[in-house]
């Protein structure tokens, strides 16, 4: 397991800097230029001076390997700084935003926790409503329950996020006025009061996310269900006379869950994607919101540093799936 | 012994509709399918008002904008005075044709890439790989990058309409296929072991016809499975597209435009944003049962039974 580990995380390194190199040249082609956003009343020679402390000057190799290095490198260093107090990052250029003319990785920590508490509430909730729907949708194949699921399910994932976002704004914020419709990011959870605004107002955007996640991972765990109760260790077990709580919950749960624990695992990095829109609805300034931003301000670091950040994301996940099928399902060796 | 009557023989099509028609849902679905696109591209014949209609007289527009819905515009009008009806068909024409070409390309694109991977072993590694590279990209960032950097240059040469719809159906088409070219890929491997592949080969048939004459028929299934679900998956990405303000321009309506021209009205017009949304969830939920009616209808371990 160890040296499967060691390989893939070895062969994860050429297709990071695939990746990294494809987002570079793409971003790179944009027609959107720094100097652009400078005023024409500035001289040319000082307007020289701008581009070159912006380092766009340089040609494309020497700017993708800067940008590596920049990542790779000085921005953990910093990050080592923060917590230890030592000094390793000191005068080194790290990669800045053009918009604000402040460190890329400083922007994206502060909108980190709106994202994780929205995002990350709704993937938890959305695996806790999929799991009893599709044990039971399965246990009980055909049933009402089945059928509504089923079709419940169907309208998940097909009626897009940003729509049933907005139906939940229509109903809840301008009709019923429960819920304020747009995130208040500065809103600080110090007492009960701010605790039940900031239930309040996570309240929408979490529930479009988990309905949509709850739709996918429960017709996994449903297939995945329905399989293993058809197989011969279920009668089995049935026959030496196990009651139904312990056959269902114990043995077919057990079993079932391990396809499933990849998916949820898999689902991770694409609900950042996702959320995008769902930022975007619920004015939730987090990374997606910043992403958009960025794309239309021709912040062209920002841009880049985010999408990779998003791939790194969906190479790490993909990583952490296969090794987790590997140590929960025995009969997967990987040696 | 002798009035024992011959069956008549059964086409393997006739079977599939025969099985697909037992499946409500997915008949329900096409019905539905079939209506909508009757609706938007054989309603502008019925109903001849011009979409992008704007009434030069500006005191003619401001007394019609932002009408409740009357016999004279069944579901009222925008905020410029056009009506709403007729921006309902224009938009899911260009809403549903997206769907459909990128689904094309998509489709195209992993059947290729699928079949190439499975039947010529040189290949395989460095087509899965590459697979494997596009899954691993951040897509829905990668194509509002995509769309930012392309669309005005594209505008500029080919117009405002036909450089955006080449540039998203193409972007679309371009980071969808991989689902399809896994499919197809392991469909070809285990199909290169049946003995009729063989027998083929033994008499000297090149690679071409093999492929078109006895791979490709065979894997007609999972691609139809995977192509009626991608039309699905193409519209409401043409959808969040707009909805982010990175799709089609402005005056020119889609249902995801249309949504998003109306967000901004959302507390006093409701409406505007309710039948976008209906439409692009209907067909969306009509496309996805057909796609599961077909799996159902082309598995020939469910047909029959």
């Amino acid at each position: 397991m160890l040296t499967y580990t060691i390989r893939r995380l070895l062969l994860a390194i050429p297709t990071l800097l695939f990746i990294s190199l494809v987002i570079f040249l793409l971003v790179d082609l944009a027609p959107g230029s720094p100097a652009s956003q400078i005023p024409l009343t500035v001289p040319p020679e000082v307007r020289m001076k701008i581009l070159e402390s912006m380092g766009v000057n340089e040609p494309v190799h020497v700017r993708y390997l800067l940008w590596l290095k920049q990542f790779f490198v000085v921005e953990p260093l910093v990050l080592i700084d923060s917590t230890f107090g030592t000094a390793f990052a000191e005068g080194q250029q790290r990669i800045l935003s053009w918009q604000s003319r402040s460190p890329v990785f400083d922007i994206i920590v502060e909108r980190m926790p709106q994202t994780l508490t929205v995002i990350g509430s709704a993937y938890v909730l959305g695996v806790l409503i999929a799991l009893p729907i599709g044990i039971y949708s399965a246990y009980r194949q055909y049933s009402w329950f089945d059928q509504l699921g089923t079709f419940i399910a169907m309208i998940g994932f097909s009626v897009p996020t940003f729509f049933t976002g907005l139906v939940l704004i229509l109903i809840f914020a301008v009709e019923l006025q429960w819920f304020p419709s747009i995130y208040d990011t500065s809103l600080k959870v110090t007492d009960w009061d701010s605790f039940l605004a900031q239930v309040r107002q996570m309240a929408m955007p979490v529930m479009v996310l988990a309905l949509y996640n709850a739709a996918t991972i429960s017709r996994y765990m449903r297939s995945s269900m329905l399989e293993n109760l058809g197989q011969d260790y279920v009668r089995t077990a049935r026959a030496k006379g196990m009651s139904e709580r312990v056959v269902v919950l114990k043995h077919v749960l057990r079993n079932s869950m391990i396809p499933v624990i990849t998916v949820i695992a898999l689902g991770i990095p694409t609900i950042f994607g996702g959320a995008i829109i769902t930022e975007q609805v619920f004015r939730v300034n987090g990374l997606g919101a910043l992403l958009i931003g960025a794309i239309q301000g021709s912040d062209l670091p920002m841009v880049q540093t985010l999408t990779f950040i998003f791939a790194v994301l969906i190479v790490l996940f993909n990583l952490i799936a296969d090794i987790l099928y590997g140590i929960l399902d025995p009969r997967i060796r990987y040696d | 012994m002798t009035d024992l009557a011959i069956e008549k023989p059964r086409s393997q099509w006739a079977d599939v509709w025969a099985q697909f028609r037992s499946h409500k849902g997915a008949l329900i679905g096409l019905a539905v399918f079939v209506s909508l696109i009757l609706f938007v591209f054989v309603g502008p014949l019925i109903w001849t008002k011009d979409p992008t209609f704007i009434n030069p007289n500006a005191a003619e527009m401001i007394k019609t904008r932002n009408k409740p819905p009357s016999l004279q515009f069944p579901l009222g009008t925008d905020q410029l005075g056009r009506d709403m009806l007729a921006r309902m068909m224009k938009g899911g024409q260009v809403s549903i044709s997206v769907g459909l070409v990128a689904m094309l390309i998509s489709i195209t694109l992993g059947t290729t890439v699928g079949v190439m991977a499975g039947y010529f072993k040189r290949l395989d590694g460095p087509l899965m790989r590459l697979t494997d590279l596009f899954l691993a990209l951040p897509l829905l960032p990668l194509l509002l990058v995509m769309v930012m950097l392309f669309r005005d240059p594209l505008s500029r040469s080919l117009g405002p309409e036909t450089g955006t719809f080449l540039l998203i159906v193409f972007a679309i088409g371009v980071t969808s296929w991989m689902q399809a070219a896994r499919i197809v890929r392991g469909e070809v491997l285990a199909l290169k072991e049946r003995e009729f592949v063989l027998a083929a080969r033994s008499i000297g048939t090149p690679s071409r016809r093999m492929i078109l004459r006895h791979i490709l028929p065979n894997v007609m299934s999972p691609i139809m499975v995977a192509a009626t679900l991608g039309i699905a998956s193409a519209i409401i990405t043409e959808s969040a597209l707009s909805f982010l303000g990175l799709g089609f321009p402005p005056d020119f309506p889609t249902w995801g435009r249309l949504l998003f021209d109306g967000v901004e009205y959302i507390q006093q017009y409701p409406a505007r944003v309710i039948w976008p949304g209906i439409a692009i969830s209907l067909t969306v939920l009509s496309v996805n049962y057909v796609g599961d009616g077909l799996r159902d209808a082309l598995d020939p371990r469910i047909r029959g039974r």
